[in-house]
C-alpha cells in the first residue's frame, strides 16, 4: 500500500505542472473562439489545421538529435518534415487565399 | 541558455494564441492568419538553433524536408480549386496527423534503454502514435469520400462494435506495453496497425452530410496529437500550440453539430446510414417539372427571389454563372439574397467561401434563422443543388434519421423551384418530400448548364 502512495506523489511532483498547462490551455483555447460566425468557419478550421502543423518541431529535434550514420531515423524524420510543412505552408497559404476572396468585396 | 530558449517558445506560444483569436473575428482574419503563421516560423527557427547536448544536427536533411514540403505545400494551395477546399484541407490535416504517427514510431525505436515501460515518455509515445495515426487514416477516408474516389458505399459490418472492440483494444494493448518489463517493438507495430485501422472504421460509417463535423474533429485530433509528440521532448510550443487547436477544434466542432441539432456522440455513434427507409409518406408521389422559359418569366416579374445553394452548386463549379443571374435578376428590380444552411455543402462556410469567391456581396447572404423568417414573403425559392437541408422529413417526420435538424423551410416561399440532377437522395441517402410538394417544380440537368441556359433566356424573355 505504501508503495501505491508514494507512486502516486512521484507521479503527481513530476507530471503535476503539467497536466496545470494542459488543463488551462485547453480552457483558453475554447474561450478564444467564442462565438464565431459561419463565414469564418473554414478560414478558422483550416488556419487552426495549420497551426497543428507544429508537430514538425518534433520532426526537427529528432532530426537534430539523431546521429549522423542513423539514415534510419533521419529518413523517418525527413519525411515528417516533409509531411508537416506540406500541413503548415499549405494550410496558411488556402486560409490566406479564402480570406483573401472575403477582403475583396469589401472594397 | 535553456530558460531563453523556453522564453523565446513562450512568446511565440503567445503570438499564436493572438494569431487564433484574429482568425475568429471577421475583421482580423486575415492579419491573425498571418500573425500565425509568423509564430510558426519564429518556432521553426527557435528549434532549429536551440542549442542541444547531443546528436550531430544534421542540418542538411531539415532544410531538405522544409524546402520539399513548403514547395509542395505551397504550389497545392495555389492551384487548388476553391470547390475542392474541404478536400485540401482534410488532407493537409491527414500529413501533420502522419508526421505525429512517423515521431512515435522512430522515438520508440530511438528509446533509452533504461526508460522505465510505466512512465510518461511511454505513456507519451503511445498517445502520439495513436492520435497521429487516427488523425491520418480518418483524414485520407474523408479526403477519398469528398473527393468521390472512396464510395459511401464503403462500409464494414457492424460498424460500431468493430469500433468498440478496436479502441478497448488499442487502450487494453497500450496499457499492457506500459506494463511490460522492456519495450516489446512487436506490441508496438500492433499497436500501429490497430489505430490505422481505427482511423478507416471510425470514418468510414459517417455519411457524408457529416463530413464536415468529421473533418473538424479530425483537424482536432492533430493538434492533441502534436501535444502528444510535444510531450515526448517536453516542448512547450508543441504541447500548447496543439492543445489550443485540440480544444478550439471541439468547440467548432460541437457548434456544427448543434447547427444539425445533434450531439458529437450521435454523429458518431449513429452515422447516417441509408436506413430508416421511412417512406411512409401520405403525399402523392408526383414531381412536376418546370420549363426554362417558364422559369425565367416567373423569376424576371418576381419581387423577391432567394437562392439555396448546397453542394451541387460546388460540383458543378456553378457559383460564377448563379452570381451573373443574380445581377441580371436586380437589374430587372429583383431582390436577390441567398439563404445559407450552416451545414450546406461539405465544410461549415462552405458555400460562403464559394460565392465570395464570385463576388458575391456579403450583405445578400442569410443566415439560417433570418432566411427562415424571410421565406413567407419570398416569390421564388431557387434550390442549386441542395437537398438534406432543405427537407421538410426533418420537421415532420420522425422516423427520418434527419429528423430534428433545422432546415431551411422553403416550402413557406409562394413557389420553389430545385435544379437538380436527377431523382437521387441527398447525401444521407433519405427520400425527400419536398419535390412532391404542391408548390415544388423540378429544373433537370447540370446545375451549371441549367443556369447558362436560365441566364439567357433572362436576357431574352
Amino acid at each position: 500500500m505504501d508503495t501505491n502512495v508514494l507512486f502516486i506523489e512521484l507521479f503527481l511532483a513530476q507530471y503535476l505542472p503539467i497536466i496545470t498547462i494542459l488543463v488551462l490551455a485547453s480552457f483558453l483555447g475554447m474561450e478564444i473562439i467564442g462565438k464565431v460566425p459561419t463565414v469564418l468557419h473554414t478560414p478558422l478550421m483550416s488556419g487552426a489545421n495549420a497551426i497543428s502543423g507544429v508537430v514538425v518541431i518534433g520532426a526537427i529535434i529528432l532530426i537534430r538529435n539523431a546521429a549522423a550514420d542513423d539514415y534510419l531515423t533521419l529518413g523517418m524524420g525527413f519525411l515528417g518534415i516533409c509531411l508537416a510543412m506540406i500541413n503548415v505552408v499549405g494550410g496558411f497559404a488556402v486560409t490566406n487565399r479564402m480570406l483573401d476572396m472575403f477582403k475583396k468585396k469589401n472594397k | 541558455m535553456n530558460n531563453t530558449i523556453d522564453f523565446l517558445y513562450l512568446a511565440s506560444i503567445i503570438v499564436f494564441v493572438f494569431g487564433l483569436k484574429g482568425l475568429a473575428h471577421p475583421e482580423t482574419a486575415r492579419r491573425g492568419n498571418l500573425i500565425a503563421a509568423g509564430a510558426m516560423g519564429a518556432a521553426i527557427l527557435i528549434s532549429i538553433f536551440a542549442p542541444m547536448e547531443n546528436g550531430d544536427n544534421n542540418y542538411l536533411w531539415i532544410l531538405g524536408g522544409m524546402v520539399v514540403g513548403s514547395v509542395i505545400g505551397l504550389i497545392s494551395a495555389k492551384k487548388v480549386a476553391m470547390t475542392k477546399m474541404p478536400e485540401m484541407v482534410s488532407l493537409f490535416n491527414g500529413l501533420g496527423g502522419a508526421c505525429a504517427m512517423l515521431i512515435g514510431i522512430v522515438e520508440f525505436k530511438n528509446l533509452d534503454p533504461i526508460t522505465p515501460m510505466m512512465s510518461g515518455a511511454v505513456f507519451a509515445n503511445l498517445f502520439a502514435l495513436f492520435i497521429g495515426s487516427v488523425s491520418f487514416t480518418g483524414s485520407i477516408i474523408a479526403w477519398g469520400k469528398l473527393n468521390g474516389s472512396l464510395r459511401d458505399t464503403l462500409k464494414l459490418p457492424a460498424p460500431q462494435v468493430i469500433n468498440l472492440v478496436t479502441l478497448l483494444l488499442i487502450i487494453g494493448g497500450s496499457a499492457w506495453t506500459m506494463m511490460q518489463p522492456e519495450l516489446d517493438m512487436t506490441l508496438v507495430f500492433a499497436l500501429l496497425a490497430l489505430s490505422l485501422f481505427y482511423g478507416v472504421a471510425f470514418v468510414s460509417p459517417i455519411g457524408g452530410g457529416d463530413m464536415p463535423v468529421v473533418i473538424s474533429l479530425l483537424n482536432s485530433f492533430t493538434g492533441i496529437g502534436a501535444t502528444g509528440a510535444g510531450l515526448i521532448y517536453g516542448n512547450n510550443v508543441m504541447i500548447i500550440g496543439g492543445i489550443l487547436v485540440g480544444a478550439s477544434g471541439i468547440i467548432l466542432t460541437v457548434m456544427m453539430c448543434k447547427a444539425m441539432n445533434r450531439s458529437l456522440i450521435n454523429v458518431i455513434i449513429g452515422g447516417l446510414g441509408s436506413g430508416g427507409s421511412s417512406s411512409g409518406s401520405d403525399r402523392e408521389q408526383v414531381v412536376k417539372e418546370v420549363g426554362l422559359s417558364d422559369l425565367a418569366i416567373q423569376l424576371k416579374y418576381a419581387s423577391k427571389v432567394a437562392i439555396v445553394p448546397g453542394y451541387g452548386l460546388a460540383v458543378a463549379q456553378a457559383q460564377h454563372i448563379c452570381h451573373e443571374i443574380e445581377e441580371a435578376l436586380e437589374e430587372e428590380g429583383v431582390e436577390v439574397k441567398y439563404a445559407i444552411h450552416p451545414v450546406a455543402g461539405r465544410m461549415p462556410g462552405h458555400m460562403n467561401v464559394l460565392l465570395a469567391e464570385s463576388d458575391v456581396p456579403y450583405e445578400k447572404l442569410m443566415e439560417l434563422e433570418p432566411a427562415n423568417a424571410d421565406f413567407p414573403t419570398t416569390d421564388v425559392v431557387l434550390v442549386i443543388g441542395a437537398n438534406d437541408v432543405v427537407n421538410p422529413a426533418a420537421k415532420e417526420d420522425s422516423a427520418s434519421p434527419i429528423y430534428g435538424m433545422p432546415i431551411l423551410d422553403v416550402e413557406q416561399a409562394k413557389n420553389v423551384v430545385v435544379l437538380k440532377r436527377g431523382m437521387s437522395t441527398g447525401y444521407a441517402g433519405v427520400q425527400n418530400p419536398l419535390f412532391f410538394g404542391d408548390r415544388t417544380k423540378m429544373l433537370f440537368g447540370d446545375a451549371k448548364d441549367s443556369l447558362n441556359k436560365l441566364k439567357d433566356e433572362i436576357h431574352h424573355a
